[in-house]
C-alpha cells in the first residue's frame, strides 16, 4: 500500500499541467524539458533471449550455414592446382645445384630445370604463383622498411628517401640514395619462372604467361608511379640514385620490354611490394590466358619448369615453390572455409537441439509470471 | 534584518586539505602554534597583546590553487592518477624511435586533451571556491576601535576585538557576548546552521559585562579571558574572564558561534575569542577527501592488472623475439638486417619488449577513462533533466553537482539522513483535536473531495491567514459557543510559554520555544481566542472579540520528568482555574474518576492520532477554589524556597494540585514529514538499504519520527535503546541488545514454538527491567511482534527487524577505538538505527565508521549546515536545497528539493548508471581485449546505453537494486569472463582470417593473404562481431542505440573508405599507405564469407551461454522484463502504461489509515524545553517597559539562571526519567475498555466478523503489556494483526491485474511475513504465551 501509494508520474502529470500553461509567474522555470530523451523514456524494443527467439536462431544458422557450406567445399573441390617445389633442398633435385652454389657477387645467373605432370587439364585462366615459405614479410622492421612517397615518384623523396629505409637507404660505396629505398625492395624476388609444355609429339611450346594485370589497380594506378616526367627516358629519371644492394640490376630495367611496366611500376616489384601478412604466402606471377578455341589452357601432360635461379632462401631455411592454379568465383582453392560452414553450422543445430531439450526440462520462469520479490 | 538576505554564501569550506597560503611565516607560524597552543589568552581591545599569539584571523580559505600554483600544483594531482603518468611514460617511451612503433601524437593528443579538460574544471571550482571565499571574508562587521565603531570586513577582524551584531546578522567569529540591548545581557541565536536546530536559543553574557551597555564603556573594557584551545565541541566551553582583579567563570552559555544568526535581540555586543579557521564552525567541518567511486578503485585495480598482463604478454613476446631473432633473424640478416644499435639479438629482444608495451598499451586505452567520464557526464544530465526529480512548489530540479559518482548510486547500502529539513519540513501544523469525545480535523472525503479550508478572516481579524483547518464543524461548535470548545481554546491560549510581539494592532507575531507550542497557540489563536501579550503576572487575551485579562497566578513548568505544563490564572471574574497539557500518558491518570467515559473516547482518538504519527497532547482543567489556591500557594512557595531538594519538592508540590482535573480533549500535531517519506523509506528498505537517521535533536522527537517515517514500525521485532553515559554502561548495553538479537534469532529459527517462548521471555524481561528503576538504563525490548516473519524471508545471521536508537553522549563512547567494532556489529544488525542529539562531528564520525568496517558504499542526505562534514565523508553526499541556506548543497555531491526523490536517485537513476557503467566496462574490456590481441582498429565506437528494466519497474521492485550492493555486475570475476571471451573473440578473429586467407585469392587470382587485406578483413569482422556484441547486450533498443550501433558500423565502414581512399594516399603517401585495400578486400565475397564465418563463431556460444543462464538461473531484472513481456502480450487491447493502474492504487493518506493501530505518541514533550515559564514568571525576559507596568518581585531573580543551566547540565535522558515515574500498573486493570476499544478500531471494517474477533482477543492481550507502563511514551498499543487485516483489505481493493505485485510489495512493507491472510493463522500460538505475568 505504502510502496504504491506513491507515484511520481502521477504528480509529474499533475504538475506539467500547470507549466505547460505559461508557468503562472515564475520568472524562470527550471522545469526540465519533457522530451522523451530527456526522461529516458524513449520508445524502445527491448529484445530478450527467449526461448521463442534464441532457438529459432540456432536452426536458422545452422540451415544458413550448412548448405553454404557444402555449395563452398564442392567449389574448391572443383578448383585445380599444381604445385612445385623447386628449393633444392634435397641433392638429387634439379636445383641443388644452384641452391648451393649461390654467390651474392655471381654475375652468371644459374638456371635450373624442373619437370612435372598435369594428370588433368586446366580449364579457363591459369594463375601462376610463387610461393615461399619462412620468409617474414610481415616482421616490423621489415614492413617499415619502404618509403612509400618515393614509391610514388615524388621527386624530393627519390633523392632524400625516409629514415626508415634504414639501412638500404643510401649505398654504402657511392653514398648516392637508393631507389626504390628499404629492406622490402631490397630482397625482391628475383627469380625468372617459363613453362614449357612437352607435347606429346616430343615438341616442347613454351607456355605464354603474361606478365600485366598481376597487381592490384590502385596499386599500379595510384600507389605506384616513376618520378619525373614521364616524355623522359626512364634512365634519366632515376639519375643520381643507386640500385638496391640486392639487385642486379638498377630499378629503370626490371622490363626495358614495355615502358609501362618498367621502374616503379613493375608489376612483379608492385606485387613484391604488397607484403604478405604470413610468413608462409604466394604471390602471383604470371598469367595463362585462356585459349580463344575450347582446348584446356594447360592440357594434361609433361611441362617443363625452368628456372633462373637468384633467389636464395637456404640461409633461412626457406621454400619456394611454384603453383598453378585455376579461379572460381570466390577464388582459389579454398578447403577450409566450405569445412568450417559445414562445422559450424552443424554445430549450431546441435546446440539449438540441446538448448531445446534443456529449455524443455529444466525451464524455470516460462511457466508463470510470478516475480520473486 | 536585510542581511539575511545574504544567507546563500558558504560557510564551510568545500574543500580542506588546504595547501595554506604561503604566505611567509604566518601558515608555518600558525601549525607550529596549533600543536602547542595549550590554552588561549585574550585580552580585550588590545590588538598588540593579542598579535604575539599569532592567532588565525577571521580569514577563511578554501580555494586550493592561486594563479602561481595552479599549473604545478593541479599537475602534480593530476599526475597523481595512475592512468595519467602510465599514459606520461608510454609518451616518452615513443619518442625513442628505435622503440617508437606509433606515432608519438597518438598518446599525446588524448594525454593532453584529459589533463586540459580535468585542469580546467578544477580552475573552474577553484574560481567558485574563490569567490564565495571573497565574499564571506569581505563581509563588513562592525567593529569597535578605539572607542568608536567602524566598518571592517570580515576578513580583518582579530582575536580580542569587540564587535557589535545587530538583529537577524551572521555571527562572524565565536564571540564572547559581553553585552545586549536586551535586560540582564540576554540574546536569542538561532543555531540552525550548526547543529540544525532551528528553535531559539538564549544567551546570557556575565553579569558584569552586561552592565557595560554601551561602546563607550565597552571601548575601555580591557578583561582578559583565558580559555581553551580551539576545538570542535559544539556545545562547551571553558575560560575564565579576569577583570579588574576578580576571576568569573565562563561557559558555553556566554558564548556566539560563528555560522549563528541573532534573533529576537536588537544588538549586541561580543569579545572575538576564535576567528576563522579556529572557529567550532570551521573545526566542525570535515576534511574532504577526493570522492572515488569503488568502480573507479576496481578499475584501476583492474587496469594496473592489466598492465601487469601487458608486461607479461611484452616479456613473453619478447623472449619470443629473443628466440626468434637468434633462430630465424640471425640468418634473415640477408633480406633484413638488425638495426644499427642492435648487435644481438638479447638487445634487439629488450627493444621489442618495449615496443610490443606500446602497441599493446591498447589494453589499458586513455580512451577508458574519457569514455568513462562521458558516460557519467551523460547520467548526470540525465539526474538534471529528470522532471519526476524537479520539484515545482520551489522550482528546483535536481542536480548532479559531481559527474563522477554516478555508478555509485547504484550500490548504496547505508543511507545517513538528517531529521529536521530532510525527513520533515520542519513545519508544526495543528492538525486534528478531539473536544469532549468529538473528533474534528481532516475529513476523510470518500468520494476524495478536497475538502475546502477554513477562512477564518470574516469571523475573526485577528486570526493567521497562513494557518489551514479543513473541518468547519469545529468551527461551528466554536461560533455556536459550545462551552467545551471554547474552553479548549482558552487552555491553548493561556497554557504556554509563548511570547507575543505585536509590530501593529492585529498583527501578532508569536515567538516560541517550540514550534509545536507555537502551533496550538496559532491555532487558539484562529479560533477566536487571540493570545495577545503578557506580562510577568498577566495574560491578555481577546476571546471572541472580546479582551479578557487574566492574572498569571503561576507557571508549573515542564519538565522531562513531567512531560505536562499548567498554568493557574486568575480570570477577571476571580474564578481561579488550572489548566494543564501533557503527554496523555500522564495527564490521564491525573483525571477525575468521573471522567472515565470521555477518557475512553479520547484515548480511542489519541490512539488514532498517534497511529496517523501526530504528535498527541491531552489538555485538561480543574477549577480551584480560593482556599485551595491560598493553601496549595503556600505549599508551593515552601517548597520554592527550600535548599536542599528544591526540584523533587517543587514537582511534589505541582504534583499535587495537579490532580482530579477535568479532561476537555486532545491536539493532534502533525510535525510535517516531507513528501511521500515513509513511502520512500519503505521502498529503499525493501531494496535493502539501511537508513541511519542522524539528527541533533532529543530522542523523543527523532523517534516519533522514525515512527511516523515508518522507519520504526510496530511490528518491529525489538527496539534497543542505548543511552548510558559511561563506557561500561555503553558497552554493556551495545552486549545485551545484541545478545537479545542473537537469542531471538535463534528462537526463531526454532520455529512457532521458540518464536512464542521469546516473545514471553521479553515480556519477562521487560518486567523485570521495569521494575528494576535504580539502573534502568539497560536496552528495553518495547515491543515482541506477535507474528513471527514468515520463514522464507531471506535472513542474515541475525534475523528479525530490531531498531537501535543511541544517543550522542553513548555515541561518543561507542565511537572510541576500542567500543567501535562492538557498536558497528550492533548496529548494522539492525534495520534501522537513530542517532540523536549528535554533532555535526559525530555524523560525520558514524558515516567513517561504517565507511571503515562496512566497506559498504554510503550515502548522507542532509539540508543544514550541521550536516556538511556528513555530507562530504560520505561516498555520496545528498543536499536537499531550499531549507535551510544552501551550505549542504555546496559540499553535496547531488541536490534536489525532496527527500523522496532519494528513491528515483537511488533506485532509477543509480541503478542505470550502475547498470550501463558495468556493461560499458565490461564491453569496453571484452571489446579492448579482443582488439589488443589481434592489433588492429580504426574505428571509434562510443556511446551505447544499457537500460534494461523502465523506471516504474524499478521503483516497483526494489529487489533489483540489490546487484549494485553486492557489486555483482562487475567485479573480478566478471572482468575475467569479459576478457575471457575478448581472448576468445581475438583468437577466432585471427585464426578464422588466418585459416581463411592464407591460401584464398581474389576471383581475379590474386592472393588475399596480403597483410593490407588481412588486418582489413581481421579490423571488419572485429567490427562486426562487436556491433553483434553490443546488440546482444542491449536490453532497450532505443533510436540512440539504432543510432549508435548502426551509426558506427557505418562510420566504420565510412572512415576505413576515407582513409584508403587516393585523395588522403595523395597528399601524405607515408601515411596512408593502405589506399585501396577497402575497395579491393570488401569486393571478395571470400571475405565476407569470412567475416560471417568469424562472426559465427564469436557469437553463437556467448548466445548460448546467455540463454542457458537465462533459462536455468534467470536474475530479477530478466524476470521483471520477461513477466512485462508476458503482460504486454496479454494485456494489449486497452493496456495502457503500466502507470496508469499502478495510479489507482491509492494515495499517501490511505496508506496512512491503513496503518492505523501504531504506537500512541505524545509529542509536547518533544520539543519542549523547560524553564521558560519560569524565565516569563522573573519578568527577565521582559522589556523595561513592559516589565515596570509589573514590578511583580522576581522571587527566584537570582536563581533562576543558575537553575536553569544545572538542570541543563543534569539533563537526564527522558527515557530513564519515564522509567523512574511512578508506573501504576493498575491502570490496565482500571480500564480494560481502553485496550479493548482501540483493538475493535484496529482491526478494520471489512475484515469478516471471525477473524474480527480472533483479532480482538489477541490485542486485549497483547496491548496488556503495552498498558502496563504507562509511561513509557512510545508504549506500543500493539495491532499488529489490524496491520494484516487492513493490508488483506487492501489487496481487496486494488484493482485487478495488478493486485499481484503490489501484494508482494505490500507483504514485504508488513514486515514481509509471507501472506497477510495466513498471519491470522498464525496468531493463536502467540497469544497463549503473550499474555502477560501479571
Amino acid at each position: 500500500m505504502m510502496a504504491s501509494s506513491y507515484n511520481a508520474k502521477e504528480e509529474d502529470g499533475h504538475h506539467s499541467g500547470s507549466s505547460t500553461h505559461g508557468g503562472t509567474g515564475a520568472p524562470k522555470n527550471k522545469k526540465p524539458d519533457n522530451t522523451a530523451f530527456k526522461q529516458q523514456r524513449l520508445p524502445a524494443w527491448q529484445p530478450i533471449l527467449t526461448a521463442g527467439t534464441v532457438l529459432p536462431a540456432f536452426f536458422v544458422i545452422g540451415l544458413i550455414f550448412i548448405p553454404i557450406g557444402i555449395g563452398l567445399y564442392v567449389t574448391s573441390n572443383n578448383i585445380k592446382e599444381y604445385e612445385v617445389d623447386y628449393t633444392g633442398v634435397e641433392p638429387n633435385s634439379p636445383c641443388y645445384d644452384c641452391a648451393n652454389s649461390f654467390t651474392w657477387n655471381s654475375t652468371t645467373p644459374c638456371v635450373c630445370t624442373v619437370n612435372f605432370t598435369l594428370t588433368q587439364p586446366f580449364e579457363s585462366n591459369v594463375y601462376m604463383y610463387y610461393g615461399l615459405s619462412n620468409f617474414y614479410q610481415n616482421h616490423r622492421r621489415y614492413v617499415k622498411s619502404r618509403d612509400d612517397s618515393q614509391l610514388n615518384g615524388v621527386q624530393s623523396s627519390l633523392t632524400n628517401p625516409s629514415k626508415e629505409c634504414k639501412p638500404y637507404l643510401t649505398n654504402p660505396e657511392t653514398k648516392l640514395p637508393i631507389a626504390p629505398c628499404g629492406a622490402i625492395a631490397n630482397s625482391l624476388f628475383n627469380d625468372t619462372l617459363e613453362l614449357y609444355y612437352s607435347q606429346p609429339d616430343g615438341n616442347t611450346s613454351k607456355v605464354t604467361l603474361v606478365k600485366r594485370g598481376i597487381a592490384w589497380y590502385t596499386d599500379k594506378n595510384v600507389k605506384f608511379r616513376n618520378p619525373g616526367n614521364d616524355k623522359d627516358n626512364l634512365t634519366e629519371r632515376f639519375k643520381g640514385t643507386a640500385k638496391p644492394v640486392n639487385w642486379l640490376k638498377p630499378v629503370y630495367e626490371l622490363d626495358p620490354s614495355d615502358p609501362e611496366n618498367n621502374g616503379f611500376i613493375n608489376e612483379d616489384f608492385i606485387v613484391w611490394m604488397r607484403t604478405a601478412a604470413l610468413p608462409t604466402f604466394r604471390k602471383l606471377y604470371r598469367i595463362i590466358q585462356k585459349k580463344p578455341d575450347s582446348t584446356p589452357t594447360l592440357a594434361s601432360g609433361k611441362y617443363v619448369l625452368k628456372i633462373t635461379y637468384n633467389y636464395p632462401v637456404r640461409s633461412f631455411d626457406g621454400r619456394k615453390r611454384m603453383i598453378l592454379s585455376t579461379i572460381s568465383w570466390m577464388g582459389g582453392k579454398n578447403p577450409f572455409l566450405g569445412i568450417a560452414y559445414i562445422t559450424v553450422g552443424s554445430i549450431c543445430f546441435f546446440l539449438g537441439v540441446v538448448l531445446l531439450i534443456i529449455h524443455q526440462k529444466y525451464d524455470t520462469r516460462s511457466n508463470s509470471a510470478d516475480i520473486p520479490n | 534584518m536585510t542581511v539575511l538576505t545574504d544567507i546563500p554564501e558558504k560557510w564551510l569550506p568545500v574543500v580542506l586539505p588546504i595547501k595554506k597560503k604561503k604566505k611567509a611565516g604566518f601558515g608555518g607560524g600558525k601549525s607550529k602554534k596549533k600543536r602547542t597552543e595549550e590554552e588561549r589568552r585574550v585580552k580585550a581591545n588590545d590588538r598588540e597583546h593579542n598579535e604575539k599569539f599569532q592567532y588565525a584571523n577571521n580569514c577563511i580559505v578554501t580555494s586550493k590553487y592561486n594563479i602561481l600554483t595552479f599549473l604545478p600544483v593541479n599537475l602534480f594531482e593530476q599526475f597523481q592518477e595512475v592512468a595519467n603518468t602510465y599514459f606520461l611514460f608510454l609518451l616518452i617511451l615513443q619518442l625513442i624511435p628505435q622503440i617508437s612503433s606509433l606515432s608519438w601524437f597518438t598518446t599525446i593528443v588524448p594525454l593532453a586533451l584529459v589533463l586540459s579538460i580535468t585542469a580546467v574544471k578544477d580552475a573552474t571550482d577553484d574560481y567558485f571556491r574563490h569567490k564565495s571565499d571573497n565574499q564571506v571574508n569581505n563581509r563588513q562587521s562592525q567593529v569597535l576601535i578605539r572607542g568608536s565603531l567602524q566598518n571592517e570586513k570580515w576578513m580583518n577582524v582579530k582575536v580580542g576585538d569587540i564587535i557589535k551584531l545587530e538583529n537577524n546578522q551572521f555571527v562572524a567569529a565565536d564571540l564572547l557576548l559581553l553585552s545586549s540591548t536586551e535586560p540582564h545581557g540576554l540574546c536569542y541565536i538561532e543555531t540552525a546552521e550548526l547543529d540544525g536546530e532551528t528553535n531559539m536559543k538564549v544567551r546570557q553574557s556575565v553579569s558584569v559585562t552586561a552592565e557595560l551597555g554601551d561602546p563607550n564603556n565597552l571601548a575601555s573594557f580591557d578583561g582578559e579571558v583565558v580559555c581553551e584551545p580551539p576545538n570542535n565541541k559544539l556545545d562547551r566551553f571553558c575560560g575564565t574572564l579576569y577583570w579588574r582583579e576578580k576571576k568569573y567563570p565562563l561557559t558555553n552559555q556566554n558564548m556566539l558561534l560563528r555560522g549563528c544568526v541573532l534573533r529576537n535581540t536588537e544588538a549586541c555586543y561580543g569579545l572575538v575569542i576564535f576567528a576563522g579557521p579556529d572557529t567550532k564552525l570551521m573545526q566542525n567541518s570535515g576534511r574532504t577527501k577526493f570522492k572515488r567511486t569503488s568502480i573507479d578503485r576496481l578499475m584501476n585495480t583492474l587496469v594496473l592488472w592489466i598492465f601487469g598482463f601487458l608486461v607479461c604478454m611484452g616479456v613473453i613476446l619478447a623472449v619470443g623475439n629473443a628466440v626468434w631473432e637468434r633462430e630465424v633473424g640471425s640468418l634473415f640478416q640477408s633480406y633484413l638486417p638488425w638495426d644499427p644499435p642492435v648487435d644481438n639479438f638479447m638487445f634487439s629482444a629488450f627493444l621489442s619488449f618495449w615496443s610490443y608495451i606500446i602497441i599493446l598499451n591498447t589494453v589499458v586505452p586513455i580512451s577508458l577513462y574519457v569514455s568513462v567520464e562521458v558516460i557519467r557526464l551523460g547520467h548526470s544530465y540525465f539526474i538534471n533533466w529528470d522532471r519526476q526529480m524537479f520539484c515545482s512548489r520551489c522550482n528546483t530540479a535536481a542536480e548532479s553537482r559531481t559527474t563522477t559518482l554516478n555508478e555509485e548510486l547504484g550500490q548504496v547500502e547505508y543511507i545517513f539522513s538528517d531529521k529536521t529539513g530532510t525527513l520533515t519540513q520542519n513545519i508544526m501544523t495543528f492538525n486534528k483535536c478531539s473536544i469532549n469525545g468529538q473528533t474534528y480535523g481532516e475529513v476523510t472525503d470518500p468520494l476524495g473531495k478536497q475538502p475546502k479550508r477554513l477562512d477564518f478572516t470574516p469571523f475573526n481579524p485577528l486570526a493567521n491567514p497562513d494557518f489551514c483547518f479543513y473541518d468547519e464543524k469545529l468551527l461551528e461548535s466554536v461560533k455556536v459557543g459550545d462551552l467545551h470548545t471554547h474552553e479548549f481554546f482558552r487552555l491553548l491560549s493561556l497554557c504556554h510559554t509563548v511570547m507575543s510581539e505585536e509590530k501593529s494592532e492585529g498583527e501578532l507575531v508569536y515567538k516560541a520555544q517550540s514550534p509545536d507550542e507555537g502551533a496550538l497557540v496559532t491555532a487558539a489563536r484562529n479560533f477566536g481566542f487571540v493570545f495577545r501579550s503578557r506580562t510577568p503576572g498577566t495574560i491578555t487575551t481577546t476571546e471572541m472579540g472580546r479582551t479578557v485579562t487574566y492574572s498569571l497566578l503561576a507557571i508549573l513548568d515542564f519538565n522531562n520528568i513531567r512531560k505536562r505544563m499548567s498554568v493557574i490564572v486568575r480570570n477577571p471574574e476571580g474564578r481561579i482555574c488550572l489548566y494543564c497539557k501533557g503527554a496523555d500518558t500522564v495527564l490521564l491518570e491525573r483525571l477525575h474518576p468521573c471522567n472515565q467515559e470521555l477518557m475512553s473516547i479520547t484515548s480511542d482518538h489519541l490512539n488514532e492520532y498517534g497511529a496517523d504519527g501526530l504528535r498527541t497532547l491531552a489538555l485538561a482543567y480543574r477549577e480551584l477554589s480560593e482556599d485551595e489556591w491560598e493553601a496549595w500557594s503556600e505549599s508551593h512557595r515552601c517548597a520554592d524556597k527550600a535548599t536542599d531538594c528544591r526540584e523533587d519538592r517543587l514537582a511534589a508540590a505541582y504534583d499535587k494540585i495537579e490532580q482530579d482535573m477535568k479532561l476537555l480533549g486532545a491536539t493532534a500535531i502533525e510535525d510535517k514529514l516531507q513528501e511521500g517519506v515513509p513511502e520512500t523509506i519503505a521502498l529503499l528498505s525493501l531494496a535493502n538499504i539501511k537508513i541511519w537517521v542522524l539528527t541533533g535533536d532529543k530522542q523523543e522527537t527523532a523517534v516519533n519520527i522514525g515512527y511516523s517515517c515508518k522507519m520504526l514500525t510496530d511490528d518491529m521485532t525489538e527496539v534497543f535503546i542505548i543511552g548510558g553515559h559511561t563506557v561500561q554502561s555503553v558497552r554493556q548495553e551495545l552486549r545485551s541488545a545484541r545478545e537479545r538479537m542473537m537469542e531471538l534469532s535463534r528462537g526463531k529459527t526454532e520455529g512457532m514454538e521458540a518464536w512464542a517462548e521469546a516473545c514471553f521471555m521479553g515480556n519477562g524481561m521487560k518486567d523485570g527491567q521495569e521494575g528494576d528503576c535504580t539502573t534502568g538504563r539497560g536496552s528495553k525490548q518495547l515491543h515482541c511482534s506477535s507474528l513471527p516473519p514468515s520463514a522464507s524471508g531471506d535472513m542474515d545471521s541475525i534475523s528479525g527487524e530490531f531498531a537501535l536508537i543511541i544517543s550522542g553522549h553513548s555515541l561518543a563512547h561507542a565511537l572510541e577505538a576500542d567500543m567501535e567494532a562492538e557498536f558497528v556489529s550492533t548496529a548494522c544488525a539492525c534495520k534501522a538505527v537513530i542517532c540523536c542529539r549528535v554533532t555535526p562531528l559525530q555524523k560525520a564520525q558514524v558515516v567513517e565508521l561504517i565507511k571503515k568496517h562496512k566497506k559498504a558504499v554510503t550515502l548522507a542526505i542532509g539540508d543544514g549546515a550541521n550536516d556538511v562534514s556528513m555530507i562530504k565523508s560520505a561516498h555520496i553526499g545528498v543536499g536537499i536545497s531550499g531549507q535551510e541556506g544552501i551550505q549542504a548543497v555546496l559540499a553535496s555531491d547531488y541536490s534536489f528539493a525532496q527527500f523522496r526523490f532519494l528513491q528515483r536517485l537511488l533506485l532509477v537513476h543509480g541503478r542505470w548508471s550502475y547498470l550501463r557503467m558495468c556493461r560499458f566496462l565490461c564491453y569496453f574490456f571484452y571489446k579492448n581485449f579482443a582488439f589488443t590481441m589481434v592489433h588492429f582498429w580504426f574505428g571509434f565506437f562510443c556511446g551505447f546505453s544499457a537500460q534494461d528494466v523502465p523506471d516504474h519497474r524499478s521503483l516497483e521492485y526494489p529487489k533489483l537494486y540489490e546487484p549494485g550492493q553486492l557489486n555483482l555486475l562487475f567485479n573480478k570475476k566478471e572482468f575475467f569472463i569479459c576478457i575471457t571471451q575478448g581472448i576468445y573473440t581475438s583468437v577466432v578473429l585471427f585464426f578464422v582470417p588466418y585459416a581463411v586467407l592464407s591460401d584464398a585469392t581474389q576471383s581475379n587470382g590474386v592472393p588475399l593473404a596480403d597483410y593490407q587485406t588481412f588486418a582489413v578483413t581481421t579490423a571488419t569482422a572485429l567490427v562486426i562481431v562487436v556491433s553483434v556484441q553490443i546488440a546482444l547486450d542491449t536490453g532497450f533498443w532505443t533510436v540512440f542505440n539504432h543510432m549508435f550501433v548502426w551509426g558506427s558500423v557505418g562510420s566504420y565502414f565510412t572512415i576505413m573508405f576515407a582513409l584508403h581512399s587516393q585523395t588522403l594516399f595523395r597528399i601524405f603517401p607515408n601515411q596512408f599507405r593502405f589506399i585501396g585495400s577497402a575497395q579491393n578486400t570488401l569486393l571478395q565475397p571470400v571475405v565476407w564469407l569470412t567475416i560471417a564465418l568469424a562472426t559465427a563463431v564469436c557469437v553463437v556460444p556467448v548466445l548460448a551461454f546467455r540463454f542457458l543462464k537465462l533459462d536455468l538461473k534467470p536474475q530479477l531484472s530478466d524476470t521483471v522484463r520477461h513477466t512485462q513481456l508476458v503482460r504486454q502480450k496479454r494485456r494489449k487491447p486497452g493496456g495502457r502504461s503500466i502507470g496508469g493502474a499502478w495510479r489507482g492504487t491509492g494515495s499517501v493518506s490511505e496508506g496512512r489509515l491503513g496503518a492505523r493501530g501504531g504506537s500512541r505518541r505524545s509529542g509536547y514533550a518533544f520539543s519542549h524545553q523547560e524553564g521558560f515559564g519560569e524565565l516569563i514568571t522573573s519578568g527577565k525576559n521582559m522589556r523595561l517597559s513592559s516589565l515596570a507596568l509589573a514590578n511583580f518581585a522576581s522571587k527566584h531573580s537570582s536563581s533562576w539562571i543558575e537553575t536553569l543551566r544545572r538542570k541543563k547540565t543534569n539533563h537526564t535522558p527522558p527515557s530513564t526519567s519515564g522509567e523512574c515515574s511512578p508506573a501504576p500498573s493498575n491502570v490496565s486493570g482500571t480500564c480494560p475498555a481502553l485496550s479493548n476499544s482501540s483493538s475493535v478500531l484496529g482491526g478494520s471494517q471489512e475484515t469478516p466478523i471471525e477473524e474480527e474477533t480472533d483479532a480482538a482477543v489477541v490485542l486485549s492481550s497483547s496491548s496488556h503489556p503495552a498498558a502496563s507502563e504507562p509511561a513509557e511514551p512510545r508504549a506500543p498499543a500493539q495491532v499488529a494483526p489490524a496491520d494484516s487485516s487492513t493490508s488483506a483489505a487492501a489487496r481487496t481493493d486494488s484493482p485487478g491485474g495488478w493486485a499481484r505485485s503490489l501484494e508482494t510489495v505490500q507483504e514485504a512493507l508488513f514486515g514481509r511475513r509471507g501472506c497477510a491472510s495466513a498471519s491470522n493463522t498464525q496468531v493463536p500460538p502467540c497469544d497463549a504465551t503473550e499474555t502477560p505475568p501479571h
